[in-house]
């Protein structure tokens, strides 16, 4: 059975070093599969009006099949390429919490993540997803610088 | 359809008038306005015979009653599993991204919480006297029944499009639900629901909101014609609804359930502040629940208030949160009948009665001290009142001589709410327009014009056509959809019993503990 790392991706250059160095540590391992995750912020206790209610469905779908498009399948096809065994995974919720239920239900080895692209008066607020991740997670966590 | 008509009767008559010239343009659109509405409000608001009791009002209550009965007090029953699902206990992860139930409740609650908590709470308790509050109470817990059955509806015979849009309401159940139990009729009451609810949209989802959000600015920076008011609302619903200015939108759905907070903590403030009157004010509204107490009308005066206004401000029995309601993503229609019943509980139960007490231990209404009773003003109407305030200004002044800048945050949480009401009831009045003439831009964009120049009427008409009209748009709503739901109210108890005993057996999954 291979072992399973979990990569998170955001969308920007810091995800890309996370992927990259996920790719350098499953070459080392050897039997690996590589768990491509990008997570769209998303709370069930925000608030919307009526019509964006309605069509919130459709937008879901959309959110989720753009993600697949521009970020997880362009990242799969680059592990895959690279020979190792790669799955791409999108979901909706908070990128702390969903990057460590994903890992803990695929039973994965570790998570590697890129240092926050996130500032300003947000990340003094609330802390960043990374470091939300790092304090909160029940699996090893690596940030790429 | 019959807005048509309407409209051209007020453009003639507008032309009319306009050989007035003595008139002011406000003026002009009161008296025509109050003429071309007068009749439909007579009817609706006519009172029982030999009675002064309006037969709307006991068509609501009995209604609320019936339903509490049928469901076997569900409201109290199912409570706590309310908040349960409200919470995301039962949301199965998979569907993060879709509507959540407290998305859905907190949508329709923004609909709902506004205007009717501050200026008709003012209302009823000026006119009632506070014993209205006591039936306004009991209203939200009958109505959290009505509340129940209509939203478990609105989600079970919503329609599904195949780009993922939904969309849900009574004029969706009626039709489809009298189709399943083989009644005939349906398709005609629905028609007959939508043009009510257009109504309700232009009445008290849009002029009731813009006139006193006119009142209230006007209170703060001196008065000054209505229609302004009415224009500058109108450009920004404008913006906001045809435009595509989401991030108007997005602002007041973000700052209005702040601002929600905010009046509930300000009237909690006053109360513990005076919290040695509050079991005056408590003995006044049991004692004016019963007595009248000297007020306009006398015990049945404070009923009818209590109810009127408890209807108009929770809208419980009206339909238009079972609209609201209808995007949830649920594969157990009846959750978001449970979470809806929540609504009258916030709306009406809490949010109402804080409003009420706080003008009750204000001193705002004038007491003889001599009998203890209220004087009335001198048309013999209402209670009279120190400044003579009635509507959002008696709450405004009652909050005022508890925290004195609250006026200035009360006034921008007018406006933000009558906005935020307005965006809710613009798309509850399209649905229904839509269900009538059929999806597609050009038919939205009319019904979006009308609307917009309806805030402008609005913010010009004086108070009381407005809230007359108002009151008659929204109960004619609630006449067809009451009507409705005794019909397809055992298709919502199969649901409730289908869902009680899989509870109590363990079948439905919980998610969260």
């Amino acid at each position: 059975m291979p072992s399973k790392l979990v990569v998170g991706l955001d969308g920007h250059a810091s995800g890309e070093r996370a992927l990259a160095h996920g790719m350098r540590l499953a070459e080392l391992i050897g039997t690996c599969e590589l768990l491509v995750v990008y997570v769209i912020e998303w709370s069930p206790f925000s608030f919307q009006t009526a019509e964006e209610n309605a069509q919130r469905h459709k937008r879901r779908e959309e959110e989720i099949a753009m993600a697949k498009s521009r970020v997880v399948d362009p990242a799969v096809q680059r592990v895959k390429s690279a020979n190792i065994e790669s799955r791409g995974i999108v979901k909706h919720g908070d990128v702390a919490q969903i990057l460590n239920t994903v890992c803990e239900a695929e039973g994965a080895e570790q998570i590697i993540v890129a240092r926050s692209s996130e500032g300003g008066f947000a990340k003094r607020f609330f802390g960043s997803s990374t470091s939300n991740l790092v304090m909160n997670a029940t699996v090893p966590v690596t940030v790429v610088n | 359809m019959k807005l048509f008509p309407t409209l051209l009767a007020l453009s003639a008559t507008a032309t009319a008038a306009s050989a007035q010239e003595a008139m002011s343009l406000d003026e002009r659109v009161n008296e025509v306005f109050a003429n071309v509405t007068g009749p439909f409000v007579n009817l609706i608001f006519a009172p029982l015979p030999g009675t002064a009791f309006p037969w709307i009002v006991l068509w609501l209550v009995v209604a609320a009653s019936i339903f509490t009965v049928y469901f076997g007090f569900v409201q109290f029953r199912f409570f706590g599993h309310a908040i349960r699902l409200v919470k995301g206990d039962y949301s199965d992860p998979d569907d993060a991204g879709e509507v959540s139930h407290f998305q859905a409740l907190a949508t329709a609650l923004s609909g709902t919480v506004g205007l009717g908590n501050i200026a008709g709470v003012a209302v009823a308790v000026g006119i009632g006297g506070p014993g209205a509050t006591f039936w306004m109470i009991l209203a939200g817990l009958l109505g959290m029944a009505s509340k129940f059955t209509e939203c478990t509806l609105g989600v079970k015979y919503r329609n599904e499009y195949p780009d993922g849009t939904v969309s849900g309401g009574p004029m969706y159940y009626i039709q489809k639900g009298f189709n399943e139990l083989g009644l005939p009729g349906g398709k005609i009451l629905a028609v007959l629901f939508s043009i009510f609810c257009i109504l309700g949209a232009l009445g008290g989802g849009n002029m009731f909101q813009a006139n006193q959000a006119h009142a209230q600015i006007s209170g703060i920076v001196g008065a000054y014609p209505g229609w302004i008011t009415g224009v500058i609302f109108a450009v920004v619903v404008f913006a906001v609804i045809i435009g595509g200015i989401k991030s108007i939108a997005h602002v007041t759905e973000k700052i209005v359930p702040f601002m929600g907070i905010l009046y509930v903590g300000a009237a909690l403030i006053i109360l513990l502040a005076n919290f040695d009157q509050i079991g005056w004010a408590f003995g006044q509204i049991f004692a004016g629940a019963f007595t009248g107490l000297g007020v306009a009308g006398g015990l049945v005066g404070a009923l009818i208030q209590g109810f009127k206004r408890a209807a108009f401000s929770n809208e419980a029995g009206v339909g238009s949160a079972a609209i609201a309601h209808s995007a949830v993503k649920t594969k157990e229609p009846i959750t978001e009948g449970f979470v809806s019943l929540l609504e009258p509980l916030i709306d009406t139960v809490v949010i109402c009665t804080m409003t009420a007490l706080v003008i009750t231990i204000s001193g705002q209404l004038i007491v003889d001290e001599a009998t203890g009773r209220f004087v009335l003003n001198e048309a013999g109407t209402a209670i009279a009142t120190i400044g003579d305030t009635s509507g959002v200004a008696l709450t405004s002044a009652a909050f005022g001589t508890g925290i004195s800048w609250f006026p200035y945050v009360l006034a921008i949480a007018v406006v933000l709410f009558a906005f935020s009401t307005m965006i809710s009831w613009s798309y509850y009045g399209l649905k229904a327009w839509t269900y009538l003439f059929g999806e597609g831009k050009t038919t939205e964009i009319v019904f979006k014009v009308i609307f917009c120049i309806f805030i402008v009427i609005g913010a010009a008409a004086s108070l009381g056509p407005v809230i007359d009209f108002s009151d008659a748009a929204i109960f004619s709503m609630a006449v067809v959809n009451i009507f409705c739901l005794y019909f397809l109210m055992k298709l919502v108890r199969k649901e409730l019993r289908s869902y009680s005993s899989r509870l109590s057996a363990g079948e439905i999954k919980v998610y969260k503990n």
